[in-house]
């Protein structure tokens, strides 16, 4: 999986400079953020549903190995063909394969964090065949070449007077106002002969069930519905985690999910389909089942919580660090607090970039108490950063063992795994933050932590942390 | 078998080492603790049902049985709606008069899709719907047709007898599973299709029907 090698708080600094990007971000997450609580408030069986999501999850993980041999089997049965792809250069192999076998020079996709973690449309490219994005959002960012910011609203960081001029450019649309319905007009006109057209389509897939080898796709725009039923063949990639036991199991995800991503009580469009046995749409079905660091995330029993991950970019939205720095300072495709612990755990420690992203966080704790799977990201991100001082010290030389920044971080390393100690220590930063705190910020942090807050302020540590507050509330 | 398919199990078997050999997934327990079944009266289920769809900027309208053929008609007349796909099993008189009806299917021959994008609209039933959400569901069975039906054309008439609304997605679930085993494709559809890409502002139908407009029916 590519990851930037560059840290989080050079790309940071970069993303705070700026301006219309920290509004458009701000903007949009203060919405979402506020529709998102009354979405959830309209049901009064939430936590219940959240805890049987994680629990539904956390089934799946343990026994990952017995439920993708049975989702294999029932997709099998029911006409489509499976695949499997250790890596993203296996992956793009097969999808290319599909797609050159049935002569296509063009395939329409549906928006898919899978493909773009693979990069396959930059590998169908090179094997000469165009990739078509229908999403309008991913329409937008791949006419501009581009990169998504965001895992639900990817073009956040553009302005409709830019994608006037875009449109304008590529799509060769002369007269266009920069009225959101005439852009999308537009972009409705140049997609629908693209879909007539294509043969092959691509997806990714929200869910598959093990039990009757069901895909799941959910989406807003209708293309998704497009991509996965007029194309004579579909081709679907997914991530080995996305599997759940049964078909009742979607009862779950189908409240937690639309309510936490768009904050809406459905999504406009889900579809449902079994391999070909419907005896309508596509006539070929692939199923492509992608590992490409998912295994090695297993391997962690602490850090594998974020597998659970149903991608509403809930945490996203909630998280300060986030609302300011804009999703292209995470380096990856994953962004947010979900990127920052699941973006090292896929590419593994080592690196600068993955490196940092664990402290890429002020801990507040928001993306825990909104993630409609309950993965404690604090927890994960305090691990991992335990892991990563780990690992600097048993890789490093005499002199790195020695030098105070080294110290700094095996006193770092300590406090992370142990946490009590952590605690104690946020205590101590609470109590002690006075001379760096100015109108309830943090202007400067000592020590190793100084580049981060070098670039930003830091929201000062909240008076009663999280956790404490979850141990009274809860515990 | 393939050597990735038995490397990557491999894999999982080796990152899983933590879990107990013994440990079967249904030790692993999921507390359904959730509302699975709807505890309103029906009547409150149906007002829930035409309030949420309608809040997606789609229309509803409540008719009775014998009413039904004059609100199609109204409906259509209202969107100047002439050739009209119309799904297998629809009757024959809800097609008013002097709409051309394009069918499925007939002599033999599919609609192309190039024709299902040239109509005016479709007309359509439903499988079930769901009030909680506000969700029209489609399975393909009676009145539905094929996927493409109800994806193609720009505007979406659709009829949902009371009997067929449900309160809560779990009873949709349970409701569809047969359905499922036998490998039938089904898609949720709540409200136009959507965007709210350029600068958060909701902007209706990049893809699917911009218009949906639901009927809902006392039989
Ligand atoms: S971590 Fe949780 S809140 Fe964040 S995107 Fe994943 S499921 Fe949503």
């Amino acid at each position: 999986m590519k990851v930037s090698e560059r840290p989080f708080q050079a790309l940071a600094r970069e993303a705070l400079a700026d301006s219309q990007l920290r509004r458009n971000l701000g903007h949009a997450t203060a919405t979402i953020r506020k529709k998102r609580a009354a979405a959830v408030s309209e049901l009064p069986d939430w936590e219940e549903l959240r805890e049987a999501g994680a629990a539904i999850k956390e089934r799946t993980l343990r026994h990952l190995d017995e439920y993708l041999v049975r989702l294999e089997e029932s997709v099998t049965k029911a006409g489509g063909e499976v695949h499997w792809a250790r890596d993203a250069r296996e992956a793009n192999r097969i999808v290319a394969g599909i797609a050159k076998g049935h002569g296509a020079r063009e395939v329409v996709k549906v928006k898919s964090i899978a493909t773009d973690e693979i990069r396959l449309n930059d590998h169908l490219e090179k094997e000469g065949i165009e990739a078509v994005e229908t999403d309008l959002a991913e329409l937008i960012i791949q006419l501009a070449g581009e990169e998504s910011s965001h895992i639900l609203v990817p073009a956040i960081h553009k302005n409709r007077a830019e994608i006037r001029e875009l449109f304008r450019e590529k799509l060769g649309a002369k007269d266009l106002s920069d009225d959101p319905r005439d852009l999308t007009e537009t972009a409705r006109r140049y997609l629908r002969e693209r879909f007539l057209a294509a043969k092959v389509g691509i997806s990714g897939a929200n869910f598959a069930v093990a039990e009757t080898g069901t895909i799941c796709v959910v989406e807003s725009e209708g293309n998704g519905r497009m991509c996965t039923t007029l194309p004579e063949v579909l081709v679907t990639v997914m991530g080995i985690e996305k599997v759940v036991p049964t078909w009742r199991d979607l009862e779950v995800f189908m409240q937690l999910l639309p309510r936490s991503s768009t904050a809406e009580r459905m999504n406009p469009y889900t579809s449902f389909w079994s391999g070909t046995s419907s005896g309508e749409g596509p006539r070929e079905f692939h199923l492509v089942l992608l590992d490409n660091g998912r295994t090695q995330a297993l391997s962690d029993p602490k850090g594998r919580q974020a597998l659970r991950c149903i991608r509403c970019s809930a945490c996203l939205n909630v998280c300060p660090v986030y609302e300011r720095v804009g999703g292209h300072s995470y380096g990856s495709v994953y962004p947010g607090p979900i990127g920052a612990i699941l973006t090292p755990q896929l590419t593994g420690l080592g690196r600068k970039g993955p490196d940092s992203l664990p402290y890429a966080s002020s801990l507040c704790g928001a993306c825990y108490e909104v993630c409609p799977v309950k993965i404690n990201i604090p927890e994960v991100l305090i691990h991992l950063r335990g892991r990563v001082v780990r690992n600097r010290q048993d890789s490093g030389s005499p002199a790195a063992k020695l030098d105070p920044e080294g110290a700094a971080m095996r006193t770092l390393a300590r406090t992370f795994a142990d946490r009590r100690l952590y605690e104690a220590a946020q205590k101590l930063a609470r109590a002690g933050q006075w001379p760096l705190a100015r109108g309830g910020r943090i202007r400067r942090l000592p020590g190793p932590l100084s580049g981060w807050t070098a670039v930003r302020d830091l929201e000062a540590v909240p008076r009663k942390t999280f956790r404490e507050w979850w141990r009274r509330e809860r515990g | 078998m393939s050597q990735a398919r038995e490397e990557i199990l491999r894999r999982i078997r080796l990152a899983t080492r933590d879990v107990p050999q013994e440990e079967s997934p249904e030790d692993v327990s999921v507390e359904r603790s959730y509302r699975v079944e709807s505890v309103s009266p029906h009547e409150e289920v149906v007002g829930r049902f035409v309030e949420n769809v309608s809040e997606y900027r789609a229309s509803v309208r409540r008719v009775g049985e014998e009413e039904l053929p004059e609100a199609i008609r109204e409906a259509l007349a209202r969107r100047g709606a002439r050739r009209l796909v119309v799904a297998p099993g629809v009757p024959d008189g809800w097609i008013p008069e002097g709409v051309e009806a394009l069918r499925d299917g007939e002599g033999g021959r599919p609609l192309t899709s190039e024709e299902l994008d040239a109509s005016d609209g479709v007309l359509s039933g439903c499988a079930l719907g769901i009030a909680q959400s506000g969700t029209v569901v489609l399975d393909g069975g009676r009145m539905q047709g094929r996927r493409a039906l109800t994806l193609l054309p720009d505007y979406h008439l659709c009829v949902i007898y009371e009997d067929q609304i449900v309160e809560l997605v779990p009873e949709a679930v349970r409701r569809l599973e047969g359905g499922v085993r036998e490998g039938r494709s089904i898609v949720f559809v709540s409200g136009p299709s959507a965007t709210s890409d350029i600068e958060l502002d909701r902007v209706e139908g990049v893809h699917g029907p911009r218009t949906l407009e639901v009927l809902v029916c006392r039989r």
